[in-house]
């Protein structure tokens, strides 16, 4: 068990323009569970290659515990890596999978076998042990995948999207399994993945990166709560945060011909991005108008698609609360987001309790 | 959608016949005498002359040497194509697995040079070719008869083919768990190629075994000579005959043909996946 | 695929290779990082093809601008005069002549007939397995057996087929009349090539997606145009690797089949470049000759290859 700390680590490819990842520093406590998360080509498998090995680091360092390890081959750094599509020798059966690791290492033979015997209880692979992958379920080759990682007893697991080829079903369930024996085994972990709902369940730390660089880290509730940028903003949490073209005018915020007071002064003025969660609106008898288009029924609640000023919003209401075909909605001004048009960056507000007060020229 | 329609069948039972006949008319008249083939012509039956004919054509010692009998000829071919195909197996699986796993100066350079193998056949290079191989002092030995066949970058390809698809991540496991190239090969990697292993194996016997013109020229001494060498031998000593020996051509056909069609026929699914799958 | 198709066989893999951007990406993303291993796995391959390939390749072109003497004194620079003679010969001309035809009529038929047999194979359901059986054991048989039993076949005491064509008042002569030995010499070559053209056309069928010959149905009532329209164009990859197989197959491996064929008499008979090849090098002691003459089938070989990708491509439609 290790913590692990990446420092100014960078990444350029042969021949490409442009570094793929640049400038990353983060330091992962002791048995903390670190989830990256960013879309496709924002650079969070390049950055876990790294930490494995299995990528060359062009600038920059990588510790696990107190060794660097930017030269240590991937067999040398005391990690175990779980893929996206398990990458099981298909030729071995469970147990010879989850033993070839520590065979390589010359681990006696008994202790291979408890380590086995231990890794199967806790996944419940007993039954397995002698079947080859290609007679497993997903879920279970993903189980077996897993189990090659914890009979290895590493330092830390890293998971290259583990649960991207499960369905939905069985992804929710292996989600609370790779939680529940992380947390058992105290094991530092570094998970990669695309889906911002996996992210936020499962990290301790949250990482959130773009175009190769970290746009925000902080644990889940806190970057809900206070994204970084309109990128986190618009990123993490479903339904996406609403995002409205606004003028700072002083306190005064104005969307279209309404007008919001904010009750502060913002240290910006001129144009800005609105930020409005989707149940951070509420019908009112006076506020922003709002305009529903239609309505998705999600059971425990109903997302409402219309326009505020022209712009498109989404709401989230109780399925209980009528829609009318014209809506007022108010908001607390502590909910409201704000960022700078140009680059995306978070506005300062100073939070204030109460309504922020609209009113509609 | 499925209907079942006469049509198809019929061409394909005129396909069938067009395709077999042949091979039938070649098995049954070789179990017949060369003077009942003399007057009566080909046949579809069965005859009673099998046994001795066969007897004839494999142990009877002919050529000008009186060395060579078709057992020899047979075990030649054997030798061939066995031998053709496992060093096919060897280098071409040795050359894919340096050029597909290893990070190494020249990797693309080397793929060209054994690339350019690709674009000219033996036959067009076949003077010069015997040249070398009788600088080398090579000719009437199974060194001769086999290596130069090998010169050849197919097998290379098929496996390089097959190398790229196996997915990425289980080299990158095996490192994780602490495989460097050799054990890599061995654990991991040879066992996953089994299957390709003997779709090769299957196509570079039947190639090997059906070598012709390579074998005419390499080989002057009889007891090096394969069935198809044999052949021509038959052909030559038939012109001018009276009744020329029609059992004993068929029998030795019989015998070129059997085993690689047998293999062929039995080991059909590997054999078309090998050959397909290789392509794409 | 026997002999010399094999060289072509790989030509997908070439055109993905040549279309590839410049900096080529490696083969994988994680790879080993030794020095001097990769040498070692390669070297016995890079020995067999320095020595037994680029060696006698040299030699062909080097030798082709020479004259040897026949008695093995010396040889004399001749420049282009050996590829002058061979491209001037009527005798070359002609066989050149053949050469093209018997191309285009082994290659048209056998690719027709492998189509045909294949499309019926994919749509029967009743004895599919028995039906493609037959129809591939043909493709384990040697060219010279093939020729051996072509000979028989039209043997001119016991073919079957002479007796045909005497029943219908023909008197065919194999080996003697040029155009019997032709007619000869291409079915015996067809016979032997269909198997392979419906091995990989029938694969090519069942690669083709259930749900887009379901839609053609839908789409498309007539059986005929349904599969012109909707499923030739998805063979036509396969179809284009097979036509520069069959091709360079009807150029070379067909050697076996005419050098029984002919037996050992070529005077009269038709011959093949290769043929020609073979027989002024070893029969003719032309070393020279026989030397430009392979060149100029090296060159014919790189025009395919170079025509396969630049051309052709282009009117193939890649799903």
């Amino acid at each position: 068990m290790a913590s692990i700390t990446i420092t100014d680590v960078s990444k350029t490819y042969p021949g490409a323009p442009a570094p793929s990842v640049t400038g990353i520093n983060l330091s992962i406590r002791d048995g903390e569970f670190i989830v990256l998360v960013g879309p496709s080509g924002c650079g969070k498998s390049t950055l876990l290659r790294m930490v494995a090995g299995l990528e060359d680091i062009s600038g920059g360092e990588v510790r696990i515990g107190d060794r660097v390890v930017n030269r240590l081959d991937p067999a040398d750094r005391d990690i175990a890596m779980v893929f996206q599509n398990y990458a099981l020798y298909p030729h071995m059966t469970v147990r010879e999978n989850m033993a070839y690791g520590l065979k390589n290492r010359r681990t006696p033979k008994a202790e291979i076998e408890t380590r086995v015997a231990e890794a199967a209880r806790m996944l419940e692979l007993g039954p397995y042990l002698d079947r080859k992958p290609r007679a497993l379920s997903g879920g279970q080759r993903q189980r077996v995948a897993m189990g090659r990682a914890v009979v290895r007893q590493p330092s830390a697991f890293l998971f290259d999207e583990p649960l991207s080829n499960l369905d939905a079903k069985l992804r929710v369930t292996m989600r609370g399994e790779i939680r529940r024996l992380q947390k058992r085994l105290g094991t530092t972990a570094l998970y990669v993945t695309h889906d911002q709902l996996e992210a936020m369940t499962l990290a301790d730390r949250l990482v959130v990166l773009n175009g190769g660089r970290i746009e925000q880290v902080g644990a889940p509730l806190d970057i809900y709560h206070r994204p970084a940028s309109t990128f986190v903003a618009s990123f993490i949490g479903s339904p996406a945060m609403n995002l409205l073209d606004a003028g700072l005018e002083g306190a005064r915020l104005r969307l279209g011909t309404s007008v919001i007071e904010l009750g502060h002064l913002p240290a910006a003025r001129g144009a800005v991005t609105l930020g409005i969660r989707a149940e951070d609106l509420t019908p009112a008898a006076t506020g922003l108008p709002f305009r529903p288009d239609f309505i998705e029924e999600l059971g425990a609640q109903r997302l409402v698609h219309g326009h505020i000023e022209g712009q498109p919003v989404v709401l989230a209401l109780d399925p209980a609360v009528p829609v009318g075909s014209e809506m007022r909605l108010s908001v607390a001004a502590a909910r409201l987001h704000l960022f700078d048009t140009t680059s995306g960056r978070r506005i300062a507000t100073a939070a204030r309790p109460g309504l922020a007060v609209t009113e509609t020229a | 959608m499925n209907r079942i329609r006469p049509f198809d069948h019929l061409i394909l039972i005129l396909g069938t016949l067009f395709m077999c006949v042949p091979v039938l008319v070649a098995v049954m008249t070789s179990t017949h005498s060369a003077v009942d083939i003399h007057m009566n012509g080909l046949y579809l039956t069965p005859g009673d002359n099998a046994v001795e004919t066969y007897q004839t054509v494999l142990t009877r010692q002919g050529g000008f040497t009186g060395q060579v009998t078709g057992m020899t000829m047979l075990m030649n071919s054997l030798i061939l194509g066995v031998g053709f195909a496992v060093g096919k197996i060897v280098l071409s699986m040795a050359a894919a697995y340096a050029l597909v796993y290893f990070r190494f100066r020249f990797a693309t350079f080397l793929f060209w040079i054994i690339f350019t193998t690709l674009l000219l056949p033996l036959e067009v290079r076949i003077m010069p070719s015997y040249q070398v191989m009788s600088s080398l002092g090579l000719l009437n030995s199974y060194t001769g008869l086999i290596v130069p066949l090998l010169a050849s970058a197919t097998g290379t390809f098929y496996f390089r083919q097959f190398f790229k698809s196996v997915p990425d991540e289980l080299l990158e496991a095996a490192r994780i768990d602490g495989a460097g190239p050799w054990k890599f090969l061995w654990d991991v990697l040879i066992p996953l190629s089994k299957t390709m292993m003997a779709a090769i194996f299957i196509i570079m016997f039947v190639y090997g075994w059906n070598q012709y013109l390579w074998p005419m020229l390499m080989t002057t001494e009889e007891r090096f000579f394969t069935l198809m060498r044999g052949i021509k031998q038959i052909l030559q000593v038939w012109i001018g005959s009276q009744i020329p020996d029609y059992n004993e051509a068929f029998a030795l056909a019989v015998l070129a043909l059997l085993p690689p069609v047998i293999v062929v026929v039995v080991f059909q699914r590997w054999f078309i996946k090998g050959l397909t799958e290789s392509d794409k | 695929m026997s002999d010399a198709a094999q060289p072509m066989k790989s030509a997908g893999m070439i055109r993905r290779w040549l279309s590839r951007p410049a900096r080529a990406a490696p083969a994988k993303p994680v790879q080993f990082d030794q020095p001097l291993l990769p040498w070692l796995f390669l070297a016995p391959q890079l020995a067999v093809i320095f020595v037994f390939f680029y060696w006698p390749s040299v030699q062909a072109i080097t030798s082709s601008f020479y004259i040897e003497d026949p008695f093995g004194f010396g040889a004399t620079f001749v420049g282009l005069d050996n590829y002058k003679d061979a491209l001037g010969s009527a005798e070359y001309q002609r066989i050149a002549g053949f050469t093209a035809l018997f191309t285009v009529l082994v290659t048209g038929f056998s690719l027709g007939l492998g189509l045909l047999f294949a499309v019926k194979a994919d749509k029967v359901i009743r004895g599919r397995t028995a039906y493609r059986t037959a129809l591939i054991a043909v493709y384990a048989i040697a060219p010279p057996v093939a020729g051996l039993m072509g000979m028989m076949l039209f043997d001119q005491h016991i073919g079957p087929f002479v007796q045909l064509a005497a029943w219908f008042g023909y008197d065919m002569k194999v080996g003697i009349n040029y155009w019997d030995t032709a007619f000869a010499m291409i079915l015996v070559s067809v016979w032997k090539q269909v198997p392979y053209n419906f091995i990989f056309f029938l694969s090519g069928l069942q690669g083709i997606p259930a749900s887009v010959r379901e839609a053609s149905v839908i789409d498309c009532r007539n059986g005929f145009t349904r599969f012109r329209t909707a499923i030739l164009p998805l063979l036509a990859p396969t179809a284009f690797f097979l036509l520069i197989i069959n091709i360079t197959y009807a150029l070379f491996d067909t050697f076996a089949v005419i050098d029984v064929m002919v037996k050992d008499k070529p005077a009269n008979n038709p011959l093949t470049l290769v043929y020609k090849v073979y027989n002024d090098g070893f029969r003719g002691n032309d070393i020279g000759g026989s030397a430009a003459q392979s060149v100029i089938l090296m060159v014919i070989v790189l025009v395919l290859t170079l025509i396969q990708f630049r051309w052709l491509e282009r009117r193939v439609h890649y799903g």
